[in-house]
């Protein structure tokens, strides 16, 4: 019997309409744990460098983690992966909500497409039943419609859909892919899923997930549900209100956006409001919000409430989590609350994501005003803030005129439409959208998180450790007390240390050696987060959140019955790692794409950053471009992909 | 008819506390598993939580009785603005629906408030308070077993699965003890 893992994947060659239902070997799981990690190890055998995203051979991966659908709390990310066709290589946006589960329900752990559909379909499973059924007449309806259609369709009113929107389904790089009050955003997935004319996933499952030592497993979870409790009752001192609690951004529920607002830039990433937040606008955004927020929504099987069903007046319902909220209103300059619930459900029905799509708008209008955009590319458009925000919206994501060069994203764009407009592409890293954040001094921390990870983009790399060093030693002191989620001590005399001013402050402070273990922390934590399918405000995302590298062993060992000590999980984490680095270095990520935008901070330290890449990748194990070595790699079981690397001429013969 | 003292166990549902995350279903299906917690499937839960999402409704429902027969005609109730169909609120085991029917045989399902528990384990893991559970005492009247509606039932279960299953159900129950 497996344990945790359901134990099969199905594969869809959508060019023959073939489905299979394959058995997988169990030591795919004790290698790789499961999630990210089992899909980075699909396509590394399966997707050869030269493959590009739109090309047939591309797959596309929809995987549940390893602890999806056992009682473990928050674990229930879906991971999509492919070919990025924004930055070319592995993405892997996540999705939260109720999808996983119940793949893992129905038995399968990870659904693999192949090749494209010549038309439009659908993917129906339900328990051992799979079927691709027509989707014609879907196409062009919303990501959240198309939800609901589906489960009528079928008569399923349990069934789970995941679903793209006319974005996806015209390619637009910043599409997403919606599922309840969830989506996977980043990277366009669902222009992938667009692009082999998949309109849904639409999965039902009714079928026991085992556990190999349920005794011990309730055991831990008892100790995790103390924890959330406790940290309810207590939140962190000392931090701003959002970092304070557990989950992700509690943008649905929190209404005071000072910090947000204030601290964020708005328009293309441009300028900072510092005095926005007044009476007026808290007493206006928090009656806006109030009257929009009908009842917030959890994921599966967790507690926290992050999401939101949202009616705002006459506009059709639909849910929003996260950020959505702030970042069209600021990409904008809107100061009316009202015009984010309107435009999000659009988007949302297209099926955008919320982070990029409103920069490459900002962007647009910042072109028009410089010049660079005619008035015969804005033919047509209203010319108040809000109107030409939808306009521009429904152009980008129709693909029409302007609208299709935008739709590839900020970095292609301004590459296309040229005149000096690279100049304003200034908050891509690896050709992808960033948060809008323009900052004083380098952050030694951010600046490694921005520039290596393969994520590629920041807001889900940070979490555990503090965003900023506490004014007074009684703070410090007050924030070490009770830390039991750190690998080693040695990390509270960092805190201890590391001051706001003076020599132990940014950007020499942290030194680029204990950066490299902090970085390397959050990473690991991320990587397993990303493998188990839990949802990372309850962990890396998170201070002192409930799950952690000493209790994840215990967890993981005994819903699989594998014998895993910290050294063990540590070690898969670093082969994950290792072999997504690997991918990407395939796919021609060298150091020198591993840069933040220049104005992201004012003051630069050109050499403290070079300092920062070399110490951080002997640390990792990498040389001086950011390839793992050859040593490294067989250390962690991958030999195989030191021969492919050195076949290839990325790692030179012998070189270490 | 003498009197006894009757444990009456009641959960309240807060219908608007819930934030429909199916912990209740996940735990209540891997309590009643064999051994305990071993497994777990939503599918096998006696309490159910039906949705829909954008008519805002999230309402955990507890298994009943089996029915044999769906009913004819069905209402729809507004409260709150909220349009519920009657087989939202329905705890019944009924042909028209697969809930609260174990997904293997098709056997029907019912809450047995956790028996033997301090709390229902529903109740215990729904941190967000949804579901709240109350015990008191009533004097009653003595019940003596009903054989006349015991054979009813059986034969019920009898016509919908067949004598056999029936036996060997009450076999297997008897077996546990
Ligand atoms: S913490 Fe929030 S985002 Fe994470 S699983 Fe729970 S509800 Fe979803
Ligand atoms: S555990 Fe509570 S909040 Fe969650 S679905 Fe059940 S009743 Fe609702
Ligand atoms: S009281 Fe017990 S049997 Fe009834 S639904 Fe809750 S967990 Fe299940």
């Amino acid at each position: 019997m497996r344990y945790a893992e359901a134990g099969y994947y199905l594969e869809i060659d959508l060019a023959t309409g073939n489905i299979e239902r394959v058995a997988t070997d169990p030591k795919l799981m004790q290698l790789h744990l499961g999630g990210l990690g089992t899909s980075i190890k699909e396509h590394w055998d399966r997707v050869p460098p030269e493959v590009k995203a739109f090309d047939p051979e591309n797959h596309l991966i929809f995987s549940t983690g390893l602890l999806n659908a056992t009682p473990a709390f928050s674990a229930n990310r879906s991971v999509v992966t492919f070919v990025s066709p924004q930055s070319g290589t592995l993405a892997y946006p996540m999705m939260g909500g109720f999808f996983a589960a119940e793949l893992k329900y129905a038995g399968y752990d990870k659904v693999i497409f192949k090749n494209k559909s010549p038309n439009w379909v659908y993917l129906y499973i339900n328990n051992d039943k799979v079927e691709i059924r027509d989707a014609s007449h879907l196409q062009g309806r919303g990501a959240v419609e198309t939800q609901e259609l589906i489960r009528k369709e079928l008569n399923l009113p349990k069934a789970q859909v995941a679903a793209i929107g006319l974005a996806g389904e015209n390619r637009v790089f910043t599409a997403s892919i919606e599922q309840s009050r969830s989506s996977a955003s980043r990277l366009g997935g669902g222009a992938v899923m667009g692009d082999k004319k998949i309109k849904a996933i639409a999965v039902r499952g009714t079928k026991d997930i085992y556990l190999a030592r349920p005794d011990e497993f309730m055991e831990q979870m008892k100790g995790v549900t103390d924890y959330i409790k406790y940290r309810w009752a207590n939140p962190i001192k000392d931090v701003m209100t959002i970092l304070s609690g557990i989950g992700s951004p509690q943008e649905m529920l929190h209404t005071d956006e000072k910090w947000h607002t204030e601290n964020f830039a708005w328009g293309n990433a441009r300028t900072r409001r510092r005095d926005f937040w007044t009476e007026e606008i808290d007493e206006s955004w928090s009656k806006s919000q109030h009257a929009a927020v009908k009842r917030l929504i959890s994921c599966f099987n967790c507690p926290t409430h992050c999401g939101a069903l949202i009616s705002h007046k006459d506009t059709p319902r639909y849910m929003a989590k996260c950020f959505g909220k702030l970042t069209y209103a600021m990409a904008a300059y809107v100061d009316d609350l009202d015009f984010s619930w309107k435009i999000l459900q659009r988007a949302t029905e297209y099926g955008v994501d919320s982070f990029s799509t409103p920069q490459i708008l900002a962007f647009a209008v910042e072109l028009y005003e410089a010049g660079i955009l005619t008035d015969k590319d804005f033919a047509g458009c209203p010319s108040d803030k809000e109107g030409r925000f939808f306009w521009l919206l429904d152009r980008v994501v129709r693909r029409e005129g302007i609208g299709d060069v935008l739709a590839d994203g900020v970095y292609f764009a301004a590459r296309k439409i040229g005149n000096g407009a690279e100049a304003f592409d200034h908050n891509t890293i690896k050709k992808h959208e960033q948060l809008p954040v323009k900052l004083g001094t380098l952050d030694p921390l951010y600046f490694l998180m921005y520039s290596t990870n393969e994520k590629i983009s920041i807001t889900q790399m940070e979490g555990q450790w503090p965003q900023s060093a506490f004014p007074t030693m009684e703070q410090r002191e007050e924030f070490v007390r009770d830390w039991p989620q750190i690998p080693h001590e040695g990390f509270k005399q960092y805190v201890l240390d590391w001051e706001l001013r003076g020599e132990k402050s940014i950007p020499y402070y942290p030194t680029p050696d204990m950066c490299s273990e902090i970085v390397d922390w959050m990473e690991m934590m991320h990587n397993i987060d990303d493998a188990v399918g839990m949802c990372c405000g309850m962990s890396s995302f998170c201070l002192k959140p409930p799950y952690h590298i000493h209790n994840y062993p215990k967890l993981i060992s005994a819903a699989t019955g594998m014998d895993l000590d910290e050294d063990g999980l540590k070690e898969i984490a670093n082969r994950n790692r290792n072999l997504h680095r690997a991918y990407n270095n395939r796919k021609g990520i060298r150091r020198a794409d591993e840069k933040p935008p220049q104005d992201h901070w004012k003051k630069r330290f050109p050499e403290l950053e070079e300092e920062l890449l070399s110490t951080y990748y002997k640390y990792k194990g990498w040389n001086e471009d950011g390839i793992p070595t050859r040593e490294k790699l067989e250390e962690l079981g991958l030999g195989y992909v030191a021969n492919d690397l050195e076949m290839r001429g990325i790692l030179k013969n012998g070189e270490n | 008819m003498a009197k006894i003292k009757k444990k009456i166990r009641t959960i309240t549902v807060n219908a608007d506390k819930c934030n429909g995350c199916r912990t209740c279903e996940v735990m209540c299906s891997a309590f009643h598993a064999v051994p305990p917690y071993s497994s777990n499937n939503p599918g096998r839960s006696r309490i159910q939580i039906i949705t829909d999402r954008l008519g805002d409704i999230w309402l955990p429902v507890f298994a009943g009785e089996y029915t044999e027969a769906e009913c004819m005609g069905r209402n729809k109730y507004i409260i709150d603005g909220k349009e519920y169909r009657e087989c939202d609120s329905c705890r019944a085991s009924c042909p028209a629906r697969d809930l609260f029917k174990e997904p293997d045989s098709g056997l029907p399902l019912k809450c047995d408030m956790c028996d033997g528990e301090d709390e229902p384990i529903c109740v215990k893991w729904c941190l967000v308070d949804a579901l709240s559970y109350e015990e008191r005492e009533e004097e009653v009247e003595e019940e003596k077993p009903n054989m006349t509606q015991m054979e009813i039932g059986l034969e019920q279960f009898a016509k919908k699965h067949g004598l056999q299953t029936v036996i060997d159900t009450v076999t297997r129950m008897a077996k546990k003890g």
